[in-house]
């Protein structure tokens, strides 16, 4: 029986500090994504401003109510534009950013493919 | 024919990033979140400054108009500034000031109020800085106008100036 509680408190122990542990690694995990507007150029996991430690607090406790990490982001998108994500969306804005890289890649294939050709 | 096409494309990729990089010489590295209005006033619970009782904001923002939600802390230079013009608005019978006591030591909070005068009907205490976080604010002072819906219709970024006085003042005529 005393073996019994034991092993009840020890499960207990572990998989408190088990999800203790994973509680922490998704704060740091979504911090590192989001970048704090108070010293740009920073993400909030990197800063230590008033915002930042106030962000990352904001994100512990929507993980302790159950959203999931797309909700966080959402939820701080809402708040203070796509701008805090370091994951720019494809949008009229930023269609440039993400096309230009292909198109140069496109026009720089084409161009060695010709050249390729003409050789041969 | 090689050189025929390589000074056009070189003369259009040039000009190009001179273009973008001229356009971006004159806009600021710093960016300011776009204010999104007419935002429902999110639900938060704190604690009253004076009385430490717990109150939810849904039994704050009730029967009045208009509301100005100020976030402010003893040790922010630009809130001294801005606080005569708090304590102007708080004759002001139609609305009422709310206040925010963000990180702030309130031994220090309470002898700014005794020194420049007390504008807010109630303060809550933000001393993780949470409340603020969830209201889109980042940094103090911030000031908001709520109206009876609940909606955020106003947000001044930085201390009230006679500009926002000014606008203050038009919503609520």
């Amino acid at each position: 029986m005393k073996f019994l509680k034991f092993l009840i408190i020890l499960v207990f122990i572990f998989n408190t500090a088990y999800s203790n542990e994973n509680r922490s690694e998704l704060i740091n995990k979504i911090s590192k994504n989001i970048r704090c507007l108070i010293c740009q150029g920073q993400s909030v996991y990197d800063s230590n401003s008033d915002f930042a430690l106030s962000v990352k607090l904001v994100i512990g406790k929507k993980i302790d109510q159950g959203d999931s990490e797309k909700e966080i982001y959402e939820f701080l998108e809402k708040k203070y534009g796509e701008w805090i994500t370091y994951d720019p969306a494809f949008n009229k804005k930023t269609f440039i950013l993400w096309t230009l890289p292909i198109l140069l890649f496109l026009i720089g294939g084409a161009i060695i493919f010709r050249k390729v050709n003409v050789q041969k | 024919m090689k050189n025929k096409f390589i000074l056009p494309s070189l003369i259009i990729f040039f000009t190009f990033c001179f273009i973008i990089f001229y356009n971006s010489l004159e806009n600021s590295n710093s960016y300011i979140p776009k204010d999104d209005f007419d935002t429902k006033l999110p639900i938060f619970n704190s604690k009253d400054f004076f009385s430490k009782k717990e109150i939810s904001s849904q039994d704050l923002f009730v029967d009045n108009d208009y509301y100005i939600l100020n976030i402010w802390a003893s040790w922010c230079a630009p809130c001294r500034k801005e606080h005569p013009e708090l304590m102007k608005l708080s004759k002001n019978s139609s609305i009422k000031i709310i206040g925010i006591n963000y990180k702030d030591n309130l031994k220090n909070a309470k002898k700014f109020l005794n020194d420049l005068g007390n504008p807010y009907s109630t303060i809550l205490i933000d001393d993780d800085g949470t409340i603020s976080i969830e209201l889109g604010a980042y940094g103090v002072p911030e000031t908001f106008i709520i109206n009876k819906q609940n909606k955020i219709i106003q947000k001044f970024r930085g201390a009230l100036n006679t500009e926002s006085i000014e606008k203050i003042n038009l919503i609520l005529k």
